[in-house]
């Protein structure tokens, strides 16, 4: 068995045909973080006696007749999610200690399609961020580029793909933390539609926004998992009840018919010229395989980012607000005469400068005289830019836009300047304040080899149409540089 | 200079809802459980844990609401308000802003003349309440297994203008809520909670003066002890000159006084924002009406009702419908006996002398409208007499059963045929001659006497009235 040959389409018809078992397979996936994680650093927490016990126990269940889709397929988890038994930092020190007494719905879901958890992945501290250098634990590098960032908040999942040591992982996205750091990596990443994936068991950072979906090397990997993952959660009252057709079998055929979308507003000056270039390559490559091209326009999105960053605040600030030293987690050991500087300690000392920073962020943009200006006038704007995209939809069943900006950053280049790190989210946001889907594909590497990444954006519940869009765009492309 | 001033009262009163499970989780709203027992990660605020909308105390709600005569948001939302406590296992409590679920409303309170006056509701909103704190000489701990339990919150607008007026308040809102069961409205167990805002002005002023928030009133009667202490500690402090701060003061119940708490200053920006894990609650005008439709008939309309549709006094009519058991009872029972005034003098007095006598409420006694009905039916019979019929009465009250099986098995049935009586009264006459003379002597009280001997000597069974006549007959033959 070749690790580096497998996916988990490959994985679950190799264990289907006893070509190899979990043990072996989790086994090198073990192997391979051993090997190369020291360097790149993408998981915060590996338990091989747990991994090698799940994967036997699952080999155990296949030997008794049991085929569930996922049976002893291992997984990378973001450190966000709740499995049951395991820590779940959020790669905060104020989580140091906290062990999940519960399941998030997804990994409850995997769980019962046989999935086997053998890791949990780097982020930015609570999700905040887009290079993953706001962990409070560690650095991780990206693997196509090791002086670079992996993207973010994602880095960790999607470093643990692209670097060969998981076959896939899951991630989540409140802004992009999916979509981006797949791009900077060179992995695939889905967003699906606010409601499509219960997010019980997620940490909240921006409730109202946040999604969890997966990350993978094919699209069709990513419609495997999302199959599993999706649908109605009676723990989530935001997910919906509509079918979860079955993504991975829709998949094949050709574009035509379908008509895609270029938004004026994501081809502008400022665009890195390498990206654009692999961006309209890979629009070219989809009118061959017969999608129309059109360009529409989305005119609110110059005003994304400074909306995306009031309501998302101000969301996080009353989500982080349980982070308290009460019931678990970090507590300051410096002696506290009343429960409120405890809370002053523990949160001083528990929280990185981000975290903080948004906290404050979103206190004041909530605060009496403040309210209207900032979050009442961010919720219209939101209006309007959903009102955008239904709009363009009229127009086209899907969009094409670069992930990014820029490909992945220097180490340390946008550590100083907060307000320039804010302004990679440009072309992710959107999707997240509209609640669409939206799919992140490797459309080929710039001439310094740094990974590049197609954005295909579909209307609310259609996820069908962006994997469908992704695979088959996957199937023609020419990776060059 | 001493004057009278212009008092202004508004209560905003807390009620834990009767549902099994807690507002956003699956766990029990229980009492006098282990600390921390009825908990999960919803209740402590555990990270990524979600809340569920509990759709019965949403029910509840707007039963109390339409009972009280709100009228209903079709679209109601809920809300995150952020205050730090450890009490609070999010840090931010999910409650109702600016779309609570019932807005206006009216309850009446009885005034002394015995008119009734009219206080305006504002509105009625659904929320969670809090965990409990206990501290310790060392330590503090806090029990969440209250945390999450559903809290109606009731504010009315300050049309309260005395101490007195706001008990009554309270008194008549605890026993419409009690009525309709939405509450068991225990204030000793914290069920019903409020606090108050008390403001005074001179008369003729039409603004009113600065308000000041009491709290910790654990009882109707601590509410109006703290009202009336507050309302004359304004008046002097105005009387000498001096203004109002605005403020929260407490009550403190061994002292008998209020104590500063905190200054508008150091007033919470609770920072509210909508929820964004909660989808609104949609309640369609078909749905209110079917709601409306089956509500129960609110104690003054079935008082009402009763003392006009049975004939029975305004007072024995007000009694049975301030308790929606009884009155289901005596309705039961006036119906199938045909006459409501006998079935109101029974249960006014009989039944509910052992209601007291053994406090248990009609609800959880072994009687029932059946059982009161055979007994009444035999003692107009003249079956049974008033005394017998008392002892039944209450052997079915403790053990349940027909009174007709037991007069048939233990032949109480009276007697009150003058064959079987002759014997009896003339054995009492012979026996008591000194009576028999007494009464010749013209002591009427002798022939009282007599009767007693001869119901003793049937054991209860005679019938009085008959044993009165004979003994008459008797003593008028002994004159002759
Ligand atoms: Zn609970």
């Amino acid at each position: 068995m070749e690790l580096e040959s497998l996916t988990v389409r490959t994985a679950i018809d190799g264990l289907r045909k006893r070509q190899f078992s979990s043990v072996e397979l989790t086994r090198a996936v073990l192997d391979a973080i051993t090997a190369r994680d020291g360097v790149i650093g993408a998981y915060l927490w590996v338990d091989e006696a747990d991994a090698l016990k799940q994967a036997a126990s699952a080999d155990a269940a296949r030997a008794g007749g049991a085929d569930a889709l996922l049976l002893g397929v291992p997984l990378a988890i973001k450190d966000i999610l709740n499995v049951e038994g395991q820590p779940c930092t959020c790669a905060s020190k104020i989580l140091a200690g906290y062990r999940a007494p519960y399941d998030a719905t997804v990994i409850a879901r995997l769980r019962e399609a046989g999935a086997v958890f053998a890791g949990r992945t780097n982020l930015d501290e609570f999700a905040m961020g887009s290079t993953t250098e706001n962990s409070a634990i560690q650095l991780t590098r990206n693997p196509a580029a090791l002086d670079r960032v992996p993207g973010g908040s994602s880095g960790g999942s999607a470093a643990a793909v692209a670097g060969g040591m998981a076959l896939a992982a899951l991630g989540t996205d409140t802004g992009g933390s999916i979509r981006q750091p797949a791009s900077f990596c060179g992995c695939v990443g889905l967003k699906p539609s606010y409601g499509r994936v219960s997010r019980y068991g997620l940490v909240a950072f921006a409730s109202s926004l946040d999604q969890i979906g997966p990350m993978t090397q094919t699209v069709e990997d990513a419609a495997l998992l999302l199959g599993v993952m999706a649908g109605r959660d009676p723990h989530d009252a935001t997910t919906l009840d509509r079918a979860v057709p079955n993504y991975a079998a829709a998949l094949g055929g050709d574009l035509k018919g379908l008509r895609l979308g270029l938004p004026k507003e994501y081809f502008v000056a400022g665009l890195d010229p390498e990206v654009a270039q692999r961006v309209q390559e890979a629009v070219e490559s989809c009118r061959r395989c017969g999608a129309e091209i059109v360009e529409v326009s989305l005119p609110h999105t110059e005003y994304a980012v400074a909306t995306y960053y009031i309501l998302a605040s101000a969301e996080a600030s009353a989500n982080l607000a349980r982070f308290d030293g009460v019931r678990y987690g970090h507590r300051s050991a410096v002696a506290a005469g009343t429960p409120l500087e405890m809370y002053l300690n523990t949160r001083a000392e528990g929280f990185g400068r981000e975290v903080k920073r948004r906290i404050i962020l979103g206190t004041y943009v909530l605060s009496s005289g403040y309210y209207d200006a900032y979050y009442t006038h961010a919720q219209r704007v939101r209006t309007l830019i959903r009102r955008d995209f239904e709009s363009a939809f009229m127009q086209c069943d899907a969009l094409l836009t670069p992930v990014s900006p820029d490909p992945a950053y220097l180490i340390g280049a946008t550590a100083e300047d907060p307000l320039k790190a804010y302004l990679i989210d440009i072309f992710t946001v959107t999707a997240n304040l509209a609640g669409i889907c939206g799919l992140s594909v490797p459309c080929g590497t710039t001439p310094a080899g740094l990974p590049v990444g197609l954005q295909v954006l579909a209307p609310a519940f259609d996820e069908g149409t962006l994997l469908r869009i992704g695979h088959v765009y996957e199937q023609v492309r020419e990776v060059r540089s | 200079m001493k004057q009278t001033y212009r008092v202004s009262i508004g209560l905003e009163i807390h009620v834990q809802l009767k549902t099994r499970t807690k507002l956003f989780c699956g766990c029990a709203t229980s009492f006098g459980v282990p600390p921390n027992t009825c908990v999960c990660p919803v209740c402590l605020g555990y990270p990524g844990a979600m809340p569920v909308m509990n759709r019965e105390a949403v029910r509840l709600t707007l039963v109390s609401g339409l009972m009280l005569g709100c009228s209903i948001n079709t679209y109601s939302t809920f809300d995150r308000k952020s205050y730090f406590y450890p009490d609070m296992p999010k840090n931010y409590q999910i409650t109702q802003y600016d779309k609570p679920l019932c807005l206006d409303g009216i309850i009446d309170i009885p005034m002394t003349d015995g008119g009734r006056k009219p206080i305006r509701l504002i509105r009625i909103h659904l929320e969670e309440d809090v965990a409990k704190s206990m501290h310790e000489s060392s330590w503090s701990g806090v029990d969440f297994n209250r945390a999450g339990t559903p809290l109606m919150e009731i504010v009315t607008h300050p049309d309260l203008t005395s101490a007195d007026e706001a008990a009554a308040f309270l008194t008549a809102l605890r026993h419409i809520l009690l009525y309709i069961g939405v509450s068991a409205c225990n204030l000793e167990e914290g069920n019903m909670r409020c606090d108050v805002n008390v403001s005074l002005r001179p008369p003729g002023q039409d603004a009113l003066g600065t308000k000041v928030e009491l709290k910790n009133m654990n009882t109707i009667s601590g509410a109006h002890d703290a009202l009336q202490y507050e309302i004359a500690r304004q008046s002097e402090v105005l009387d000498a000159g001096g203004r109002i701060v605005q403020e929260t003061r407490r009550w403190d119940v061994d002292s008998g006084v209020t104590i500063h708490m905190r200054s508008k200053e150091d007033a919470h920006d609770y920072r509210y924002f909508a929820e964004p894990d909660l989808l609104p609650i949609v309640t369609p005008p078909d749905q209110i009406d079917a709601l409306r439709r089956s509500l129960p008939e609110l104690p003054a309309v079935r008082r009402e009702r009763l003392a006009r549709q049975y004939g029975i006094p305004d007072y024995d009519a007000s009694v049975l419908a301030a308790d929606r058991a009884l009155a289901d009872f005596f309705e039961a029972v006036a119906q199938r006996c045909g006459t409501g005034k006998t079935a109101s003098n029974w249960i006014m007095t009989d039944v509910l002398r052992l209601v007291a006598a053994h406090e248990t409420p009609v609800t959880a006694c072994a009687l029932t409208p059946e059982a009161l009905v055979e007994l009444i039916g035999m003692v107009e019979a003249r079956t049974i007499n008033a005394l017998t019929a008392k002892e039944l009465l209450e052997e079915a009250f403790l053990s349940g059963g027909s009174p007709t099986e037991q007069v048939r098995a233990r032949g109480l049935a009276q007697v009150s045929d003058s064959g079987a009586l002759d014997g009896w009264v003339d054995a009492v006459v012979q026996a008591n001659p000194k009576s028999v003379a007494d009464w010749k002597a013209g002591k009427q009280a002798a022939a009282g006497f007599l009767i007693g001997q001869v119901m003793k000597l049937s054991k209860g069974k005679a019938d009085p009235k008959v044993v009165g006549r004979l003994v008459g007959e008797r003593l008028a033959q002994q004159n002759g």
